[in-house]
């Protein structure tokens, strides 16, 4: 036996030595062939780039530039009227139609022209309208207008549609403001008809921008239109539906790999690619399926294979598929877009994007490729094998960006238009305007306003994507008072020298909202840290959220006067904040549930199990939200809230959880926040009120309304010094004047 | 895996249990594999050695070597480029076919020499050392490929950098002479001088039929989005001087100018600016004293003081990048190289790689219109900002402008996504510099999401053999309301792990929680802390004070009332 394997090993080896051999013997003249054949002809084709030694020129001789330019005798003024001169039409740009000196610095106002009597007005449009008109753009001045909006019905622009308005035309000839369409923003669903469907509208729109639908590469005009998506007629017109994905599934799998369930129109333009998806559709996990049953006159058309693809079609539910799908085609139909785009987009299932020529929904600001598969109609038998080879994580990563992008600018009617409006302002407003990142991550550009700082490190949001040196900031804590009105204040937190740390930067601003005068100075306690008192001007509730130049920190402490916390409770909610930047942190917090009899919001304050709200007359929030609230919030709510001088912490706490889609964090704190503490304080009579509870419950269905749904989350969580009320001595407790009572 | 002792029984006694007859077939033949596996290895690399070096001696080649090729005076000429051209409707993509690595094919034309019919050159430069870096950079490159036929892009050898030296006719005539032209079809050029007086149009004039356009100057009108690609001038200052990379931070002046060739009516203004805001402001030109030559282009003056150029932009915190007859200037590569902010007036200029590169995150732009504000402008940008700015220029240089080879690779890397866009490098990728991708921290779950309590929650349990304290820790979890599924990860080799609910008992099972007080043990934790935080590069962990709580925990509060009450009480 040994000496038999032995023997085979040697054998083995040895035809491996000579096979070796034999290769290495035939290549080695082989390779010695080449070398000669090239150095006989100095060159071979088909080889890599050679090496060159000769001393080769530079491309751009150094004087160049000078020598050209001094032979210049164009001015540059000039050059910049022809520009604006010659490109109109297509080529129109913002440099050369559009009037930048309509447009105020800072002040991006939109104006609609007023309806007129007898104008039908399809409903689509007519939101489109109220939106702008209820939005903070929206300017009755036609004077202090930088862009306008047209009160026709511009939407369908297919002439066999009944919505089609006739004689446009001269109706948009006869508008004096008109000027050829100059900073006029005009909004189209649909254009053109069976059997070409062209993109013309059908009048001369001059020198106006698009927001179209389904448009096209080729007649989009980079950066002057803005391709908006397809949306229906029942596409809310505020709020709108949230993303269907509830939690992550891993692997992100799901039934079927690819689905599409849509009509086939056999004949005319853009019938290719359904015609081929037959050859696709696997019955498994590939289901595209079609129908040729759509229009009268089908039957005519119909060729071998209807009767079997609509036999298929009628087994399979859309929304089963939709649901269970982890891409979902969409082909274009007759235009470039179709409404499974939207579907896809919020049944988080990927949309592979089959339409060639489409510019996609906002391209300018989404980076698409982060949340679709922008597939080829040409390669369409390669999609199949495309996606399968997508990685999971990537799949994952898509399917989470979809949900971003859907509650960000699609859901609904309003946010396509602010979108809309949105990317206009930046364009104009050009330095304070959001860079891509602010456009493609959480919380999006419409929470993200521009105007608040050039610097992505002085947002709450974007800590992690730049990493830790943006961050440092947040070391940074400020007091900040509020004062409704009241005798002179104790100050019980600052003048302890813990708080006022080597670390933090800290500011105590007062507010004085007070009709009675400032108290002397001498009777305001000495503090180690700077204190500003400010006056309110309006002595209204919205100033304690004014955007304050004085705050300089990220970190905004804000209290009212009768405020009972103790340094240790302000110190430990500023370290849970550094790790909620984004959060609003505080200590009582209230509830919101619905109230199935009534069939509206109710407010409670009750010791629950849970909560959705922190009051914010003891909180720490990040000092963006004072411009948020200042500067995105409408003045119908800030208003009321005035107006009722309450409700502004509900307001605050909305717009939060809006921004951030969490709920807000509450802290231990060592005594409750209770009426009984409050003394004789005039805030405390205002708590007493029974109307201040019923006007609280009534701003929550006001703000619920404005905000198109109930941004409030609940949380069951309440954060606590890590050895809290734990059986270990109280000495080795950082935070231990938390729990002695 | 889980709750199965198959395979603690199985992998270690494969060969001993196997019988001595079949032990020497399976060595044998597993020798004969290995001495198969060990020649195929020698006969890849072999010859492959030899070609190379091979290559290596051929190298010292001439350019003058290049075959000479006659273009007749009634060859065609390619049509000029359509505007309306796209990837879709330009490209054929069916030559670049579907790969698992998801990258383009490029194929380099080999070098000849046009003449016209009286034996002038079609360029007066012939092949630039530039053009000639980026073509060697492009063969050395993973999209290189020989083959003519699997290329899915062709990237010809006639040098256009610069239209200048170009003569306009012919050379369109030479690019219709490519063997593999077809319209211009997938076809890629790459110029940054375009146009030419008096009017410079701002791309290539040359007919170029279908061609793509890699152009450095591009403005919004001819530049076809999504199909050409827009790329810096390259500046030769980039290869000749090295500027270290400095620290972000103020500078000693807010605003430079260094441009020598500025239209008077904008030199006006800017000087009009120095007056308003002083020292600030340093606005240098040409030296008029100097002696006109090279050494001069590396020198620049104000009022007779002397300042080395490109080392005088590191002293400020912005520098200004104003078009000249073209919107594409190489200074633009020379103040990101120097770490200074460009400030941008060139009206309707596509920045270099816009596809791809946020400038937004490091430069200002700013309407030429607007140069008188531009003092104001840039005063109200945040110090933060400036300096994160200052940092983004300099990695956008590193990384993007700092040879040809570096906007040849980025060039085709565009491409390459747009062909294989669901392998796109992401946005982070492109911009955020090494620093940032080291400190970042990217959630594979970034999306906030509350998960409702319907699917509940798998528990995972690893154990060895302390079967008594597991079944005490299944009973306990199995009652929580959400738990979905149990799973035991049975971690004993010597062990199976007992079936059903019967329970036996062993001796070391009585030695519960011992571990964590074992010092050796926290050694070994520290130990293994050392070595993860030094493959990770740095110490992810975070240090936090705070814990969570349900709401009402230890609250005077009745216990009935509370969701979580047994927390806490050991």
């Amino acid at each position: 036996m040994q000496a038999k394997k032995r023997y085979l090993i040697l054998l083995s080896a040895g035809t491996c030595l000579v096979l070796l051999f034999y290769f290495g013997g035939v290549q080695l003249p082989s390779s010695g062939r080449n070398r000669h054949d090239r150095s006989h002809n100095g060159y071979r084709p088909d080889q890599p780039w050679p090496h060159f030694s000769d001393p080769l020129q530079q491309f751009l001789l150094w004087d160049q530039p000078d020598t050209e330019e001094y032979n210049i005798h164009i001015s540059p003024r000039q050059k910049r009227d022809v520009n604006t001169s010659v490109y109109k039409g297509k080529r129109c740009r913002m440099d050369s139609c559009f009037d930048f000196s309509a447009c105020k610095r800072n002040d991006f106002k939109v104006y609609v022209y007023p309806q007129q009597k007898g104008e039908k007005i399809s409903e689509s449009y007519q939101n489109i309208l109220s939106i702008v008109e209820g939005s903070r753009f929206y300017t009755t001045d036609p004077g202090q207008a930088c862009l306008f909006i047209l009160s026709l019905d511009t939407l369908d622009r297919d002439s066999l549609s009944p919505q089609y308005v006739h004689n446009l035309k001269t109706k948009v000839q006869n508008l004096h403001l008109w000027n050829n369409g100059r900073n006029h923003l005009i909004f189209n669903l649909y254009s053109g008809t069976w059997p070409d469907y062209t993109e013309d509208l059908g009048f001369d729109i001059g020198q106006a921008m698009l927001a179209k639908a389904s448009i096209s590469t080729e007649i989009f005009r980079p950066n002057f239109d803005v391709s908006i998506p397809l949306f229906s007629k029942e596409h809310p017109r505020t709020g709108g539906d949230r993303g269907y994905l509830k939690y992550n599934s891993i692997p992100p799998f799901r039934k079927y790999m690819l689905v599409f369930k849509g009509k086939r129109y056999l004949t005319g333009i853009g019938s290719d690619t359904r015609n081929a998806l037959y050859h696709v559709h696997n019955q498994e996990d590939v289901v595209l399926l079609t129908t040729c049953k759509h229009g009268k006159d089908w039957q005519k058309h119909k060729d071998a294979r209807c009767e079997k693809d609509n036999a298929e079609y009628d087994k399979y539910d859309y929304r089963e598929m939709l649901h269970n799908s982890t891409f979902c085609l969409v082909p274009r139909g007759r235009r470039l877009g179709s409404f499974r785009f939207l579907e896809a987009l919020q049944a988080a299932c990927v949309p592979v994007m089959l339409s060639n020529g489409w510019e996609l929904p906002f391209s300018e600001i989404i980076n698409w490729n982060t949340a679709a598969v922008i597939g080829d109609e040409r390669l369409l038998l390669q999609i199949p094998s495309t996606v399968r080879s997508i990685h999971q994580d990537k799949i994952l990563a898509l399917r989470q960006q979809t949900q971003f992008l859907w509650e960000a600018y699609f859901s609904s009617v309003e946010k396509i238009v602010l979108t809309t409006l949105e990317i206009i302002q930046d364009r104009v407003l050009q330095q304070e305007s959001r860079s891509t990142l602010m456009w493609n991550s959480h919380p999006g550009g419409l929470f993200a306003l521009p105007q608040y700082s050039a610097h992505l490190g002085d947002f709450p949001f974007y800590y992690a994507t730049l990493g830790e040196y943006s961050s440092q900031s947040t070391n940074r804590s400020h007091v900040f008072m509020c004062h409704p009105c009241s005798h002179p204040p104790g100050l019980p937190i600052p003048a302890h020298p813990q708080a006022a740390g080597v670390c933090c930067q800290i500011t105590i601003i007062v507010l004085w909202n007070c009709d009675k005068p400032l108290p002397a100075k001498h009777r305001w306690p000495a503090t180690s840290v700077p204190v500003i008192v400010i006056e309110g001007e309006n002595k209204v509730m919205s100033s304690r959220f004014l955007p304050y130049e004085t705050i300089v920190t990220d970190a905004v402490l804000s209290l009212d006067e009768d405020t009972v916390l103790s340094t240790t409770e302000v110190d430990f909610a500023f370290t849970v904040w550094q790790s909620f930047p984004e959060r609003l942190v505080g200590y009582p917090a209230r509830s919101h549930f619905w109230d199935s009899n009534k069939e509206r919001w109710g407010y409670t304050s009750k010791w629950t199990n849970d909560y959705s709200m922190v009051l914010t007359g003891a909180a720490i929030y990040h000092r963006y939200y004072h411009f948020l609230y200042t500067n995105f919030l409408p003045a119908s709510l800030k208003g009321m809230v005035d107006q009722l001088a309450n409700c502004e912490d509900i307001l605050m706490n909305f717009l939060v959880s809006a921004v951030t889609k969490l709920p807000p964090i509450k802290v231990t704190q060592k005594k409750q926040y209770k009426e009984t503490m409050m003394g004789q304080s005039s805030r405390a009579s205002r708590w007493a009120d029974p109307d201040h509870f019923a006007q609280r419950q009534t701003c929550m269905n006001k703000f619920a309304n404005w905000f198109g749904g109930m941004p409030l989350v609940h949380s069951q969580m309440r954060l606590d010094p890590v050895l809290f009320k734990d059986q270990v001595s109280i000495l080795r407790k950082k935070y231990r004047d938390i729990e002695r009572l | 895996m889980c709750a199965s002792g198959k395979y603690s029984s199985r992998g270690p006694a494969l060969i001993p249990r196997m019988k001595t007859k079949h032990r020497i077939y399976y060595i044998t033949l597993f020798s004969v594999v290995l001495l198969g596996l060990i020649a195929t290895g020698m006969f890849q690399f072999w010859p492959h050695s030899i070609e190379s070096t091979a290559d290596w001696g051929l190298d010292r080649r001439s350019v003058h070597d290049a075959p000479l090729i006659r273009l007749p005076v009634s060859n065609p000429i390619p049509e000029r480029g359509d505007l309306s051209c796209r990837m879709h409707t330009c490209f054929d993509v069916y030559r670049c076919g579907y790969n698992p690595k998801n990258r383009i094919k490029v194929y380099i034309y080999p070098l000849q020499r046009f003449v016209d019919e009286v034996g002038v050159p079609i360029s007066s430069t012939g092949l630039s050392r530039e053009y000639n870096n980026l073509l060697s950079a492009i063969s050395d490159s993973e999209f290189y490929t020989d083959d003519v036929t699997r290329a899915c892009l062709f990237v010809p050898s006639i040098d256009v950098l610069n239209q200048n030296s170009l003569r306009i006719r012919e050379t369109a005539q030479a690019l219709a002479m490519l063997p593999r032209w077809d319209k211009g079809m997938n076809h890629l050029l790459f110029n940054m001088l375009p146009g030419g007086p008096p009017d410079y149009n701002t791309a290539l004039d040359v007919p170029r039929d279908r061609a793509l356009l890699a152009g450095g100057g591009f403005s919004t009108w001819t530049y076809r989005q999504g199909y050409d690609v827009s790329i810096p001038v390259y500046s030769p200052l980039s290869a000749d001087v090295e500027l270290p990379e400095r620290q972000p931070g103020p500078r000693r002046y807010f605003i430079l100018s260094s441009q020598t060739a500025i239209h008077r009516e904008y030199r006006a203004e800017l000087e009009r600016l120095k007056e308003e805001n002083g020292e600030a402001l340093l606005l240098l030109d040409k030296c008029s004293n100097l002696s006109q030559g090279v050494a001069s282009a590396r020198k620049r003056c104000y009022k007779g003081q002397v300042f080395d150029y490109p080392q005088i932009l590191q002293e400020s915190s912005f520098c200004v990048v104003l078009r000249g007859a073209r919107l594409g200037q190489a200074t633009l590569s020379d103040v990101l190289q120097a770490g200074c902010v460009p400030v941008i007036l060139a009206d309707s200029y596509i920045l270099p790689f816009s596809e791809v590169l946020d400038w937004k995150r490091a430069s200002v732009v700013i309407p030429e219109e607007k140069l008188p504000e531009m003092y104001t402008i840039l005063k109200s940008i945040p110090h933060r900002q400036v300096e994160e700015m200052q940092r983004q220029a300099r990695w956008f240089w590193d990384a993007y402008f700092s040879s040809m080879k570096a906007i040849g690779m980025t060039t085709l890397q565009i491409i390459n996504d747009r062909i294989y866009p669901y392998a796109a490098c992401t946005y982070e990728q492109w911009n955020n510099p090494p620093l940032v991708k080291w400190s970042s921290v990217n959630s594979p779950l970034f999306l906030p999401l509350i998960p409702p309590r319907s699917p509940g929650f798998t528990a995972v349990v690893l154990t060895y053999d302390r079967i008594e304290s597991l079944f005490r820790v299944i009973t306990e979890i199995s009652k929580v309301p959400s738990l979905a599924k149990l799973l035991v990860v049975w971690n004993n080799q010597n062990k199976s792990p007992p079936e059903g609910e019967k329970k036996f008992k062993c001796p070391e099972c009585t030695a519960i929680d011992g571990l964590s007080l074992d010092q050796t043990h926290m050694v070994e934790r520290s130990e293994c802390i050392n070595k993860f935080a030094s493959v990770f590069g740095t110490m992810p962990l975070k240090v936090v004070e705070h814990r969570a709580d349900p709401v009402l925990y230890k609250d005077d509060f009745p216990e009935k009332l509370k969701s979580f009450p047994n927390i806490g009480s050991l």
